[in-house]
Order: structure tokens, then sequence, then C-alpha cells
């Protein structure tokens, strides 16, 4: 069977992990509640994110998935430094960019590209399709051997669209064939390193094997690394070696992909991975359905952020925060916020293909 | 609107026993390089209390089928031709001034976008509120007091506070479910979600399927579900059609159709899935090609210049015969292939590659 579109070559081998890209370390983010009628006044924060450390290696993918609102693209906004953070240090390739300006940015800000969660609010209306992919292209002064167009009409066919659409508006395209712009647009520059905010769940499945295929390919081919945001927790699995899973703006768990999935230990992990909705009509598996309040960014539980829904919280989880770290049982890397963990056994996934 | 006295029982093309029901709807649209055939000859119906899952590639049509539906297609660059009828009552061609007393009431959608259908100027308790009062004619403490009822109901931390927040303050999966709330604050007859879930996570996601659920059994609810999800359609669907270059190409049951599917591109969709057991070093296994372009649909069957198993039919009807969705009622495909063929290469080859 050919699949044109597919770069089949992708082989089993994990690629090579390099050297340490990105280093985040006590990485916050708040953002400010103001209240008040004449004289606006901060009376809380938003905890979007609070105190992430995550490294991302060379030719590394890094999944991050989570709760709605746990603050996912709140951390690939900080990583691309769309947001100032408001405490902790962003280190890319050995240098501290947590608060750089414009200009000590400049040179590294080809080498970070997001693509974006929502493909409607993120391609301006009034630009062409061409235009729009060969912005950072022209941005940054660079000509690539015959020209932007002909590199813009080579994405396009890179991520399964027609080149003929190069002079068509986003307007006359469908929720998906959007989002693949949006993929073009972002490896117009060669980067090294692509935080993905949920850049292919609005894909149908047969675009979304493709894009996938195709960053995964690039990341083989180009070393590129990815931070890699999203719901769906079977293509993140599919894509990213280690996979971080956060909660209320912080992470709880995080591991090879083989451990997480395998033997998670944070109840957090055991609810999402059984609440994946798989596509067969007798799958049985009990849902576990997250009961209790959901708690507030604005006020976090004190201790444990999860207690107020966990059901193997105890008087030590209101107090102490559980730090994250390695659990007796676990392999190496394998770290886990919890003062009560489940017991490694595989929570949602039937155990044979 | 007069119903016929005593609706057919077996439903006969043309019938109107269902709730809604969609005749050889088409819907196309006149651009600078010529007529957008986005719907084609499309037909399905939906009874009260079930939910249908429309799945299908990116572009086939399924947001435009319900745009229309809802009647909020351009009239200056668009023309639809069939029929539509909810509950009876013919929408295609009906003027606009009873589409919208029945947008938001009667019938109402839960977009794709939160952003599209969100105002960024108005706080989030008073566009859902908005909503309510229009068609209720409540007070304004009814409507917001409803509003916190309802972002409650879909799961909002501190209802109470956040009911005056803007769109851009919440995070997207936030914003999906106050779009929810505000689709669902008049208990509407039939609901349209257009990837309802796409930007949740899949905790929330089950919590908001189940809210949909739930709101079917207690109301009777009609509900079209548009997802990519198929793993989400069997949680929820009773019946699923699938849709490909504007036109049905399977249909059937949810078990008739993820048990057995019967369609080439059927098979593709499934086989494009990774789930959480496969292995991880293997590249997924896309529907090879691109989609078709729609101004140039290519002859015979749609899916022609894509399928694998074209050779097998006898006589090369495919790349000049339209194939027709049959059989006309029950689990029905658009393929030229025989049944027995489809059965067997869906046991030899297909089966074995899902996990
Ligand atoms: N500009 C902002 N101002 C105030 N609060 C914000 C802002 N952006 C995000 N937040 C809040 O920060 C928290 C994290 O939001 P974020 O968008 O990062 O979540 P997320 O994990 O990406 O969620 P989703 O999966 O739904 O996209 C949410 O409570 C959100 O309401
Ligand atoms: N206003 C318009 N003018 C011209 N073409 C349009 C217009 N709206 C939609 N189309 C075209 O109609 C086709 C069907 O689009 P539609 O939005 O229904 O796709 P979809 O099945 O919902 O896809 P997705 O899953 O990506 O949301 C697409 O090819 C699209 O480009
Ligand atoms: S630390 Fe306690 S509350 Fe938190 S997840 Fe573990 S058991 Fe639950
Ligand atoms: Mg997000
Ligand atoms: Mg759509």
């Amino acid at each position: 069977m050919s699949n044109e579109l597919t770069l089949d070559k992708t082989d089993g081998h994990t690629p090579t992990i390099g050297e340490p890209l990105l280093q985040l370390s006590g990485l916050q983010k708040h953002f400010p509640v103001m209240d008040g009628f004449l004289f606006k006044r901060q009376v809380g924060a938003v905890h979007a994110v609070d105190g992430v450390d995550l490294t991302v290696h060379a030719n590394e993918s890094v999944g991050l998935v989570g709760e709605s609102g746990c603050g996912k693209s709140t951390l690939g906004r900080l990583v691309t430094r769309l947001y100032e953070p408001t405490a902790g240090t962003i280190t890319y390739a050995g240098q501290d960019i947590s608060h750089a300006g414009r200009k000590q940015l400049a040179p590294i800000r080809s080498e970070i590209q997001m693509i974006f969660q929502d493909p409607y609010s993120s391609l301006n209306p009034r630009q062409t399709v061409g235009a729009i992919i060969g912005a950072p292209m022209e941005i940054n002064g660079i000509n690539p051997p015959g020209g932007i167009q002909k590199k813009v009409q080579e994405l396009l066919e890179t991520v399964g669209l027609n080149p003929e659409h190069y002079n068509r508006f986003p307007h006359e395209f469908s929720g998906g064939q959007r989002q693949r712009i949006g993929v073009a647009r972002a490896l117009s520059l060669s980067p090294k390193l692509i935080v993905a905010d949920e850049p292919v769940s609005a894909l149908d499945v047969s675009i979304q094997a493709q894009v996938v295929n195709l960053l995964q390919q690039l990341q083989k081919d180009l070393g590129i690394a990815f931070l890699f945001i999203a719901h769906d927790l079977a293509i993140v699995r599919h894509f990213s070696q280690r996979v971080a899973v956060m909660y209320l703006g912080k992470i709880v768990e995080i591991a090879d992909r083989q451990s997480l999935y395998e033997s998670p230990r944070h109840p957090y992990t055991h609810a999402l991975l059984s609440a994946v909705p798989e596509a067969d009509p007798d799958d049985d598996r009990e849902r576990i359905r997250l009961v209790g309040d959901v708690p507030s960014p604005i006020n976090p539980p004190s201790g444990c952020r999860f207690r107020t829904r966990c059901w193997k919280a105890q008087e030590k989880c209101a107090t102490e925060e559980p730090p994250l770290v390695q659990l007796s049982g676990n392999l190496d890397g394998h770290l886990t916020a919890c003062h009560f963990p489940e017991d490694g056994g595989l929570a949602a996934a039937p155990a044979a293909v | 609107m007069t119903t016929q006295a005593k609706p057919e029982e077996t439903a006969a093309p043309g019938g109107s026993s269902s709730f809604l029901s969609v005749r050889d709807l088409s819907v196309r649209f006149r651009t600078e390089d010529g007529v957008v055939r986005a719907v084609d000859n499309l037909s399905f119906e939906v009874e009260r209390g079930t939910t249908l899952g429309i799945v299908g590639e990116s572009g086939s049509g399924k947001s435009v089928t319900n745009l229309a539906i809802l009647g909020l297609h351009n009239p200056a660059n668009s023309e639809i031709t069939g029929s539509i009828k909810l509950a009876g009552q013919e929408l295609v061609g009906a003027p606009n001034k009873e589409l919208e007393k029945l947008r938001g009431h009667t019938m109402s959608m839960i977009f794709q976008d939160p952003l599209t259908a969100l105002s960024p100027f108005h706080t989030i308790g008073a566009q859902i509120g908005e909503t309510y009062r229009k068609h209720t004619g409540a007070s304004k403490k009814e409507a917001r007091d409803r509003s916190i009822e309802m972002l409650t109901k879909v799961g909002i931390p501190q209802p109470t506070t956040r009911v005056d927040d803007f769109p851009h303050q919440f995070s997207g999966g936030m914003r999906q479910r106050a779009m929810i709330a505000m689709s669902l604050v008049c208990d509407p007859a039939l609901v349209i979600a257009d990837e309802p879930t796409t930007a949740l996570d899949v905790t929330v996601q089950a919590q908001i399927l189940d809210l949909l659920k739930e709101l079917q059994q207690e109301m009777g609810t009609a509900i079209i579900l548009i997802t990519h999800d198929l793993g989400v359609v069997a949680k929820t669907a009773k019946d699923i059609m699938v849709m490909y270059a504007g036109r049905a190409v399977e249909r059937g049951t949810v078990r008739e159709v993820l048990k057995a599917p019967q369609h080439p591109y059927t098979w593709g969709l499934l086989s494009s899935m990774p789930n959480l057991t496969g292995p991880v070093g293997v590249p997924l296994r896309p529907v090879r090609g691109t989609p078709p372009s729609l101004i140039n649909l290519p002859t015979g069957c749609p899916f022609n210049p894509r399928c694998d198993h074209l050779e097998q039919v006898i006589g090369g009807k495919c790349t000049t015969e339209r194939p027709p969705l049959a059989p006309e009622a029950g689990h029905a495909t658009a393929c030229h292939l025989s049944s027995g063929q489809k059965q067997e290469i869906f046991i030899d080859q297909i089966q074995p590659r899902l996990g």
C-alpha cells in the first residue's frame, strides 16, 4: 500500500535524545485579578502556572496533558515568551531568556516556534494563505532557494493542502484545513523547538495521522524538539517519548511514555487514562468519575491541589504539598507528586493489543 | 404547518415521521474559482431522544450541513436546495425571522470554535443571560441566576464570580463549557454540537457528554454530534453517518459502522487512529492522497482516487458511475464493491490492523 503523503521512513528507533535544550525551573505565571469600581486594584491572581520544573532535550518530544485550564497553553506561551514569567527561569540552549528583551531574543525567535490551538483566531483573515505562510520568512529576511512562493507551495503540499490554494483566504477553508496552514507557517523557519498547542485536535483522524507522521519525520530528520500539548492521550503516547501530566498549574507526574501509560502512580493520571473514549462499542472499562469541587486557580487548595477530588486523600494531603519525586518501584525519570500513590498497576488501558 | 395526519410507520423517503428529516440537501457556494458543492444530495433523519454522530474528513461538509439546518448561510453566496423538516416544519426557504425564533430556543448549536460564538466585549454571564431573556422574557436577575446555574452544570469552578469574567479570561476548555452552557440555557429540542469537546481534556469531555446525555434523557432532545473522534461517537451516539465530499458514504448504528464497517473510507478512518496500546515506533496510517476538490469532483465514486480497492470492482464502474447509498434503510454504504467483497476485505485486511 503506498501512502503518498506518509513519510513512511520513520523506523522503530527512538531518536537519540540530545543535550538539554529548554530548561524550566520554578516557572510561574500569575494573572492579576482586578476589582473595584473607580480605582481598580488587584484582589488576587490566577495561578495559571505555579512552579513548573521541566527539561526538553534536543531531538525529544515531551507531551503535556492535563485538565482544561490547568495552564498548558500558558506554559507554552511562557516558553515562546509571549508571556512574561512571574517567577522562575527559562533557559534555552544554555541562555537565560526568562526576561530577555526584544534584542536579546531576536536571534532565537526563529528557533522557537508555536503552533496554536485555535485555527480560527490565529490566522489573519485579510491575508492570503501564501502571505500568512511566507510572512515569517519575509520578516526574518530568509530567501529560500527558488523563492518564497515556491517554498510556501512546497509547505502547503507537505501539510496536505493543494498548492493552488496559495491565493485563497483563511475563511475559505474548513477548520481542519486552517490548522494545516498554521503548521506550514511554523515549519517555514526550520525551527529547533516547536511548542505545539493542540496542533492536531481540529483535524480529522486521517489528516491527524498525516500531520503526526510529518512532525515525527521532521523531529527525526531535523532534530526538532517538541513541547506537544494535547488532550488526545493516544496521540500523545504515539508522538512523545516523555509525557508530563499537569493539574492546576503544576506537574503532578512525569515519565517516559511506557511507564506513564502502563504504570501510572498519580490518581489524576489514572482518572485521565480511564476517561479516554475508545472507538469500540463493547469497551466497558470503568471510568473514574471525578467528583468534588473543581478547585479555583485563584485560591488553589492547600497541600495537594488534587485533594478536593481525590479518592485517596487523607489529612496529610491538605497540610503538606507532595513533592514531585521518584517513588520506590518507579523507573528513573518517573516522578510523581502524591502522598498516597496508586500501586503502579495498569489503570485504564487493557493490557492486550 | 400541516403535518400528515398519520405519518407512515416506515420512514419512507420524503416521509416526515422523524423529528428532523433532511432530504436531498445540497449546498453550493459561488467562489472565484467556481461553484463549490459543499453538500451534495444528502439525506438523513434524527429521532427525538437520539443522537446521530456525523464523522468524516475535514472539509466534507459536516459544518455546512448543520449551518444549513440552522439557516445560517449567507444567501448572497450560497444556494440551498432540498428539504429540511424540523417537527414537520420546512426550514429551507423559511423566512429569516422564523428561523431566528427557532434558533437558540427550539434548536441550538454548540460551535467548534467558542471564540466566534462568544463576544469579547460582554461577560460570559451577560451572554448566557441575554440568550435566556431573549427567548423566555425572564428578568435580569432570573437570567443571572440561570447563567450561574448553567455554569455550575458545565463544571466551571466558582461560577458565582466567574460569571462576570470576559471570554479571554477563560482557558480554551472553559470557553467551550461556557458556550455549551449558553446553547443549553433554553432547553432546546434539537442540539447541534459541532466538535463540542475537541478543546477539552478527556475527563471534562466525559462530563460534557454525560451532561448532554442527561439532558437528552430528561427532555427527549435530539442531538447531532459532529466529531472527528470515533471514540466519542462510540460512547454517545445511536447512529453514525460517515461523510465524504459532501455525501454520506456510510450510515448505520454505532455498532454496525464501528464493528463491521463496509466502506473503504471508513476503513481508512479507523486504520489511521492510534490507540492506547498499539506500537509507537511505526508511522500512523492515513488515508493516502489528498481531499478532492469540491469544485471538480472526480467522476464516479468521489473516493476513487484514494481507494485501494477499486480494481476489485468489476467493469471499472468506480471511475464512471456514482455509487448510491444503499440499501435505503439500515446499514448502508455508497460503494460498488459487493457486500461479500466488503465483508471479506474487512475481515482479512482491515480488522487485523485495528488494535
Ligand atoms: N490572559 C489571561 N488573563 C487571566 N487569566 C488567564 C489568562 N489566560 C489564561 N488565564 C487563566 O489561566 C488558567 C490556565 O489557562 P490555560 O489557557 O493555560 O489552560 P490550558 O491548560 O491551556 O487549558 P485548555 O486545555 O482548556 O486549553 C485558566 O484558569 C485561565 O482562565
Ligand atoms: N462560505 C464558503 N465559501 C466557499 N466555500 C466554503 C464556504 N464554507 C465552507 N466552504 C467549503 O465547503 C466545504 C465543507 O466545509 P465544512 O466546513 O462543512 O467542512 P467540515 O466537514 O465541517 O470540516 P472540518 O471537520 O474541518 O470542520 C469545504 O471544502 C469548505 O472549504
Ligand atoms: S497527594 Fe493525596 S490528594 Fe493528592 S493525589 Fe495523592 S492521595 Fe490524592
Ligand atoms: Mg490551552
Ligand atoms: Mg466543521
